[in-house]
């Protein structure tokens, strides 16, 4: 299984790559219109092609990993940053009302079908990549809680949290001290899957025309704008969906392969 | 037994009402008033007012979340502000779509994961498991609008033996099961993934217990101990994982109507939310999480009908 870590690593890293790279340089401006060379077949000067506007393909992809590694990133840290103190939280006050209503309001956000309500959301407060950010991360806050929460349980009932306790350790200082960094391994495999659920729904909004607008390339929007030519030039709309389907690809393995490596114990059946 | 049954009630009552709230506010935060957006940028001031009154838009936020909220619970899900009709007229026609599209695929995404997962955990670690896994790791990571794109490019363009999109009603239902094969194949697509994958694992489990050992210990066949004892015990997971994937079903619907242009219950909420006919969108979203949640409670009594343990409260 450490081929799946080793393959999940390297294409992420490819992907995470073409993202920085497209931040200083693109083979063409994702911007700019040729029309002249509108829906030109791959060659030396456009790699993978033109779109129906003659922005150049492959730019575009490079620059739609950037927004898709974005909202998926950004949303992936609202929803630690929100969610592991809250699991911790009602971790240290195990049983008792806050607990409760801690975990009542996750069991609620869970019961919302996600995307219904990042349409939602998108569609009141108005589409765009900010909006999808928030939409997609707030679902994240509950599985994070539910993560650290259920990690770190367990480690409440051992000797050194005793021990720490005895020595006169309040909650916060034993789970900031104590138990994050041994819930650590569970959120970053949790992470890892998330960052690739991200990636999937900011796909999914974008392409309903919710998520990042134009300008600004999205792997989405670009499947959106492909499925009126598909008959035309069906290169269009599988050349985006090819670079989600590795970057998600790539991000599972990872998390897999990750999975494995900091729990040995799970190596055996795995869903 | 009865006190779990009504402690779960309880919570259902109460995710209900509490998600009622939350969408009621939210729909609030949208800025423009309907009724002047239905009348243009002529219209009196006073006529803006009668119709903002015949809409019942004229009352308190905490009156119009009860009048709204209680004629969902009667069935009155509003009037359309674009098609002057009862929302509910509009989803009775939509559900038609919706609701069978989504068995199909959930019909699909089964017959195809069942035996997958039988297959995968029978062969653990040899090549119809590796191949399996290796299948569902791509299944989950293919988004789901993106395999219809593929589908329609396939059997509707190249091959020409589907229909690209729309529906043609169910005066013939032999066209109308045809028009959603390929929705519901993109639909199941990840299902059977997740499933294959959930049932192979809760396969394996169950298959190292002792009594898979016993069963086998007493003569019956591998075949017989896999189906009758293995079997039985890992679809409890299954049925968790069904229950859960009934909201992606639902939220996945929404996405792919948009692909094959299926006039369904997602339609109707994009519709509504480019005509800024908020009440369709507040009430269809409502129906929609009112059917995950009612799901999400059903499997938890399934449960405890099933797992006496799970009986006390």
């Amino acid at each position: 299984m450490r081929a799946a870590l080793g393959a999940g690593a390297l294409v992420t890293a490819a992907v995470a790559a073409a993202a920085l790279l497209s931040l200083i340089w693109t083979p063409h401006d994702v911007t700019s219109l040729d029309v002249a060379a509108r829906m030109a077949t791959p060659s030396g000067t456009h790699w993978l092609g033109t779109d129906h506007l003659g922005r150049d393909m492959a730019s575009m992809l490079m620059a739609g990993a950037r927004t898709s590694i974005a909202v998926a990133l950004v949303a992936v840290g609202i929803g630690t940053l929100l969610g592991v103190p809250l699991g911790l939280w009602a971790a240290a006050h195990r049983g008792g009302w806050l607990d409760e209503v801690i975990m009542r309001g996750n069991d609620l956000i869970f019961a919302f079908p996600s995307l219904v309500i990042a349409i939602l959301i998108t569609a009141v407060f108005g589409p765009g990549a900010v909006n999808a950010i928030i939409a997609i991360g707030i679902f994240n806050v509950p599985v994070f809680a539910r993560v650290a929460r259920g990690g770190a349980l367990p480690l409440w009932t051992l000797d050194y949290v005793m021990a720490a306790r005895v020595a006169g350790k309040g909650a916060f200082l034993i789970s900031a001290q104590h138990i994050l960094p041994n819930v650590a391994s569970l959120l970053i495999v949790q992470a890892t899957i998330q960052f690739s659920l991200g990636i999937l729904a900011e796909a999914a909004l974008s392409y309903v025309g919710l998520g990042a607008q134009p300008p600004v390339p999205s792997w989405g929007r670009m499947l959106a704008d492909s499925q009126t030519m598909i008959y035309s030039a069906p290169r269009l709309a599988i050349l985006p969906g090819l670079a989600i389907v590795v970057t998600v690809l790539g991000l599972n393995l990872l998390g897999d392969g990750l999975r494995d490596w900091l729990d040995p114990r799970l190596r055996r059946a795995r869903a | 037994m009865l006190r779990a049954l009504f402690t779960r009630a309880v919570s259902l009552a109460l995710s209900l009402g509490v998600a009622s709230v939350v969408i009621f506010v939210l729909l609030q935060a949208v800025p423009g008033d309907p009724a002047a957006f239905m009348l243009g940028l002529n219209a009196q001031p006073d006529t803006v007012a009668a119709l903002r009154a015949e809409l019942g838009l004229d009352g308190s936020l905490a009156d119009r979340y009860l009048a709204w909220a209680g004629g969902m619970l009667t069935g009155d899900l509003g009037t359309s502000y674009t098609y002057r009709v009862p929302v509910a007229d509009l989803v009775a026609d939509r559900i038609w779509i919706s609701a069978p599209l989504a068995l199909y695929a959930l019909g699909l995404s089964v017959a195809v994961a069942l035996p997958a997962g039988l297959l995968a955990a029978s062969d653990r670690g040899g090549p119809a498991d590796w191949g399996t896994m290796a299948a569902t790791q791509l299944g989950v990571a293919i988004p789901n609008f993106w395999f219809a794109m593929l589908l329609v490019l396939v059997f509707a363009v190249t091959w020409r033996l589907m229909p690209a999109g729309g529906f043609p009603g169910w005066d013939d239902p032999l066209a109308a099961i045809v028009a959603l094969t390929l929705p519901a194949v993109a639909l199941a697509l990840p299902q059977a993934s997740i499933l294959a994958r959930v049932l192979r694992s809760a396969l394996i489990d169950a298959l190292d217990q002792d009594y898979v050992r016993t069963a086998r210990a007493k003569g019956l066949s591998r075949r017989a101990t896999v189906l009758r004892h293995a079997l039985r015990n890992a679809l409890i997971p299954v049925l968790t994982i069904l229950g859960l994937q009934f909201s992606f079903l639902l939220a996945g619907a929404i996405i792919i109507e948009n692909v094959f242009y299926l006039p369904g219950l997602g339609r109707l909420i994009f519709q509504g939310i480019t005509q800024r006919d908020l009440i369709v969108v507040q009430s269809v979203t409502m129906l929609l999480v009112a059917a995950v949640i009612c799901v999400t409670f059903l499997v938890e009594l399934a449960y405890v009908l099933a797992d006496p343990r799970l009986r006390r409260p």
